[in-house]
């Protein structure tokens, strides 16, 4: 985008508009910040809560405000190990956004490149693919990846999976509507015209032209990655212990909650919370601006 | 027309016997069970008997035709772990299960709908911005993280509301129901409004939706030109126009939200069918994990089969296209 008039250009025309929102604006920059601070983790953070040999149990379950023997102040409080609250959740961030946004990127590629396929080729193909996607769609995700953490057992690549399997359909449903009106435009009879294979016309031709309306999706589905990541780690079918994400964190305090030790489940979650309507906002604005229907 | 829902209906066979295939290979792929039925110091004798006695010494084929004949009999087989037939065995838990959803889901829908025509209606009031606030919130935030917080307000900080488990039941028709007594509802108030949360956000956003594309069209226009209150523009005319979807949701969300009573039921230690499934996940008790799995996927092929053939009949740009 390095058009010299640059106010004119659709990209700083939709900013402006974006900018226009202030919650919107607030929202994307929490986004950035909790990224940000999730990816320096190691650096920023008083302690390593994975070092288990780091972690003393004298310090273990001591309310926000402590000062253990590490020497440093434990802003948010300590757990049933003794780790660092704020620590803990920095580090579960890190591993909460790295899994949502691995599984997003391949239910995007995965359900994408389906959808434009369907599109693209009509006929049996598209009644088959879309047929397959549709019955998928019409069971909850949440039931689906339950089912596939079940069966296929704890781990951060049977996780992504199940994440996988319970999006890419809304990916494929998405791109095939947007992909099956830009297929009966000219252009794209044009390039069929030519010699150019069906790959690159997909890829190149179709596939760009679909992109806003993906974009709204991906944003939601990022967002439902991580809270369904969390749900699954809470109900013990996520990540092994060792590697705690933000729903074993608040899993792990669960029951010390009901003694009154409120902060071990709520910090963490608060975060989870924050990130998740973060992401939310900005794409219900993005969305709104896209929506045609809403500017007559 | 009558051609189109035969055909739909072969269609749902067909898929019911994919994905007991699938759910059947699926669960039996895990793990093995004989190590949770089996002490490790029984004897080889014993250990064969209960081999023989779940037919797990059968091929898997032979296995999933067996189960497929039992299927069709109405024979899910036994839990391995509750040692009881586990039809009866999820029958005993449904009605928790199907009163916990219906609470959620009505009191989201009777809530939710005029709080989301009036956000909808009057999008730059303070009041609707904060509807949206709650709607956004209920929908972005796991329903595991809302029902800790409902717990740890309302039972453990203020003492108002049971932490969990059932309560106190009376019986009606032979089966066992919360709401009879008073403080059987005390125990279902904190689970149903955990589980209605989500449903709530839902509908306010399908309200507002609705609502917001509804008042730029012609019909509100006319109405108002021919004089009618603001008000019966709303409950008349709006109201109507964006019932179509919100009826078609309603029916497929009390679907979804058996899924969704997993998590609160697990929370609240609901005795539904939905901890019934978690345990059975963590015990590895197959029977139960199959017949859950078909009678949910069942259940949902019926809603769809449902849904489809009554548009076919509400909408009749449809029905030529078929016929």
């Amino acid at each position: 985008m390095s058009d010299p008039r640059q106010a004119d250009t659709p990209l700083s025309l939709f900013w402006n508009e974006f900018k226009s929102s202030h919650l919107a604006l607030g929202a994307l920059i929490a986004v950035i910040l909790i990224i940000t601070l999730a990816v320096l983790a190691p650096w920023i953070t008083p302690q390593d809560p994975y070092e288990l040999s780091k972690l003393v149990l004298m310090d273990a379950r001591r309310p926000p405000g402590f000062v253990g023997s590490g020497g440093f102040v434990h802003w948010l409080g300590t757990d049933a190990q003794g780790r660092d609250i704020l620590s803990a959740i920095l580090y579960g961030l890190r591993v909460s956004i790295q899994i949502s946004l691995t599984a997003g990127f391949i239910a995007f590629s995965l359900g994408a490149t389906l959808g434009a396929v369907a599109a693209y080729f009509g006929g049996r193909i598209e009644t088959l693919i879309m047929r397959i996607i549709d019955l998928q769609l019409s069971f909850p995700a949440i039931l689906l990846a339950l089912v596939l953490a079940a069966l296929l057992g704890q781990g951060k690549w049977p996780l992504i999976t199940a994440l996988v399997t319970a999006q890419y359909a809304y990916f494929a449903r998405t791109t095939h509507g947007a992909a099956a009106t830009e297929r009966s435009k000219d252009y794209i009879e044009a390039a069929l015209s030519t010699p150019l294979s069906a790959a690159r016309v997909v890829f190149r031709h179709i596939l760009p032209n679909c992109l806003p309306p993906l974009i709204v999706v991906a944003t939601v589905q990022i967002a439902n990655a991580i809270a369904l990541e969390a749900t699954l780690s809470f109900l013990g079918l996520g990540l092994p212990v060792t590697e705690p994400s933000l729903g074993m964190l608040i899993a792990n305090g669960f029951q010390y909650m009901l003694s009154g030790r409120y902060w071990i489940s709520i910090y963490p979650g608060i975060a989870l919370i924050v990130l998740i309507v973060a992401i939310n906002l900005v794409g219900d604005q993005v969305r709104d601006q896209l929506n045609p229907r809403l500017k007559r | 027309m009558l051609g189109f829902v035969i055909q739909r209906i072969i269609q749902a066979v067909v898929v019911m016997l994919v994905i007991s295939v699938l759910v059947f290979v699926g669960v039996y792929a895990v793990g093995n069970p004989i190590d949770v039925l089996i002490s490790p110091d029984a004897t080889q004798l014993i250990r064969e008997q209960t081999i023989r006695a779940y037919g797990l010494d059968q091929p898997l084929w032979k296995q999933y035709l067996d189960f497929l004949v039992r299927l069709l009999h109405g024979d899910f087989g036994r839990s391995f772990v509750y040692n009881m037939p586990v039809l009866e065995l999820i029958f005993s838990r449904l009605p928790a299960t199907i009163e916990l959803t219906l609470t959620a889901v009505l009191g989201a829908t009777i809530l939710g709908v005029p709080l989301g025509i009036y956000a909808g209606y009057r999008p730059d009031r303070l009041l609707a911005k904060l509807i949206m606030g709650l709607s956004i919130f209920g929908f972005s935030v796991p329903t595991f993280w809302i029902g800790l917080v409902l717990i740890f307000t309302f039972a453990v900080t203020l003492g108002w509301f049971p932490a969990g488990n059932r309560g106190p039941t009376a019986s009606l028709w032979g089966v066992e129901w919360s709401f009879l007594t008073g403080e059987g509802l005390a125990y279902l108030f904190l689970p149903a409004l955990n589980l209605s949360l989500f449903k709530f956000a839902m509908m306010v956003r399908l309200a507002r939706a609705g609502t917001r594309e509804t008042m730029l069209t012609d019909t509100v226009k006319f109405a108002r030109a021919s004089g009618e209150s603001e008000f019966t523009i709303l409950t008349r005319h709006v109201l109507r126009l964006i019932s179509i979807p919100i009826v078609t949701v309603f029916g497929l969300e009390l679907g979804s939200t058996l899924a969704f009573a997993v998590v609160t039921e697990t929370i609240f230690s609901w005795p539904g069918v939905g901890k019934l499934i978690i345990d059975s996940i963590a015990t590895l008790d197959r029977p139960v994990m199959v017949a859950y799995l078909m009678l949910v996927a069942f259940l949902f092929i019926m809603i769809n089969l449902t849904v489809d053939i009554v548009y076919v009949f509400l909408d009749p740009r449809l029905r030529h296209r078929r016929s």
